[in-house]
């Protein structure tokens, strides 16, 4: 689990033997404002999901500082009833500032909590930007938590956690204008959707314990739908594109950049012979540049 | 390869108050560069142990005012030893008498910080033990 944190290069060789084992959890990612509840929810959820006998995997993803590069990776704090279950298995982790890398180290994560043996693993990340908010997508099943503190319905639009999400959860219910902000959010959806089946909205309170059975048996619901009519399988297909889509970026990223193609040091090079080089003119010699290595090599 | 941040677990195990000591140095930690799993208040030492080998964490900080610390440390150090995380630093801090620190000591307990102390000696100590641990291999 370290390597695959890690984004260590001995993770794809690890891979390989985790590989026939793989599929059978159900992963749904859990995203939402900071503050929203994510973590005290997915605790009601986990708890729920384990009187049922389900094993349960949880990868948990706070920021990191911009500043020191250290973090502080609160979210198990809020699931501290499930801390001496064998039956679940929490790990947190830090954004790292990974560009494209975190959405690697999730997958690679939760691949090792569904080779584990876990039936459902759950993916808790911050929704603030369209990074975070991926990662949360690349799951079979989206959960997107707000609360009334949480700014008007328009905040969570520009975030883009309106087109994300498969079921939506206003949290806090308990706190007034809860109400609001689910009514105002089925009003827009039903709008976009005209007249289609669109997520539902459920009011649900961590605190309080309400709203939570009916949850699961939503999510459980609609991962039995969407497995029995093959959208499960065209998402995890997408998802693997995708997914492979950006290993093949980190590859070439990592080999352009690397110190035999040359390319770093033509780039140094060029802008100090020639500090005005027009930034573009610059980018299409150096891709040149890299091509031509590329077939004198192979 | 880049080394890896150091990964703390920083936890109140035993019965006694709040937790605002602990969330002090949890985020002075944080502020030296290192990711800090916050475990929050009146863990078991069993939970404790579960946590540190769920989050393969470097070193285990445990914040003690209650008087506990002898049973404590050690039923923490015992557990660590047990669950294969014989690596992982154990370090802490609360109102512990220097005769008992050094007894700790003498169980692979590694030092103790006390109310004098800064939380940059803290992070000095954490940086240059796992450095140390990291540099003659026992941990990755
Ligand atoms: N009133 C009320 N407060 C809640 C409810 N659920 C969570 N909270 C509180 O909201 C705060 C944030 O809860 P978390 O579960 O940590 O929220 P989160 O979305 O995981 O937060 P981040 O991971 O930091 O983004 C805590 O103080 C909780 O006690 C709820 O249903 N009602
Ligand atoms: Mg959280």
């Amino acid at each position: 689990m370290s390597l695959a944190e890690r984004s260590d290069p001995r993770f794809a060789e690890a891979h390989r033997e985790l590989a026939p084992r793989l599929g059978v959890a159900r992963r749904i990612g859990v995203t939402g404002p900071p503050g929203a509840g994510k973590s005290s929810l997915v605790e009601e959820l986990l708890l729920r999901w384990r009187a049922a006998g389900k094993r349960l995997g949880v990868v948990a993803v706070d920021p990191s500082s911009p500043f020191s590069g250290g973090a502080l990776l609160a979210d198990r704090v809020r699931m501290s009833r499930l801390a001496l279950d064998s039956g679940v298995f929490i790990r947190s982790m830090a954004t790292r500032g990974m560009f494209g890398g975190l959405a690697r180290a999730t997958d690679d994560l939760a691949d090792v909590l569904d080779a584990y043996g876990c039936d459902l693993v759950l993916l808790e990340t911050v929704g603030v930007g369209q990074s975070e908010i991926d990662v949360a997508r690349s799951t079979d099943l989206t959960v997107v938590v707000l609360h009334p503190g949480g700014g008007d319905t328009l905040q969570a639009m520009k975030a883009g956690l309106m087109e994300a999400a498969d079921l939506y959860l206003v949290n806090k219910a308990d706190l007034p204008g809860a109400e609001r902000v689910a009514a105002e959010l089925a009003d827009m959806l039903d709008m976009r959707a005209e007249g289609a089946t669109r997520p539902p909205v459920l009011l649900a309170s961590a605190t309080r314990g309400d709203g939570l059975d009916q949850a699961v048996a939503t999510l459980d619901r609609l991962l039995a739908e969407s497995e029995a009519s093959g959208r499960l399988l065209a998402r995890r297909s997408a998802n693997a594109e995708r997914r492979v889509r950006r290993l093949v970026d980190a590859h070439l990223t990592r080999e352009a950049w690397g110190t035999a193609a040359g390319l770093d040091d033509a780039l140094k090079r060029s802008l100090a012979s020639d500090p005005a080089i027009s930034p573009h003119a610059l980018a299409e010699q150096l891709v040149r540049l890299y091509g031509a290595g590329r077939k004198e090599s192979s | 390869m880049t080394t890896a941040p150091i990964k703390v677990l920083v936890a109140k195990p035993g019965l006694d108050g709040h937790d605002r000591g602990a969330k002090v140095v949890a985020a002075a930690l944080r502020d030296a560069g290192m990711e800090v799993v916050y475990g929050g208040l009146h863990q078991t030492p069993e939970a404790v142990v579960e946590m540190a080998l769920q989050e393969d964490v470097d070193v285990v900080g445990l914040s003690i005012l209650s008087g506990a610390h002898m049973t404590l440390f050690l039923e923490v150090r015992r557990l660590l030893d047990g669950a294969g995380l014989a690596s992982v630093l154990l370090t802490g801090g609360g109102i512990i008498p220097a005769a008992d620190a050094e007894q700790l000591g003498g169980s692979g307990v590694g030092k103790l910080f006390g109310p004098g102390t800064t939380l940059g000696e803290l992070a000095a100590y954490i940086e240059a033990e796992v450095g140390r641990r990291r540099a003659a291999g026992e941990r990755t």
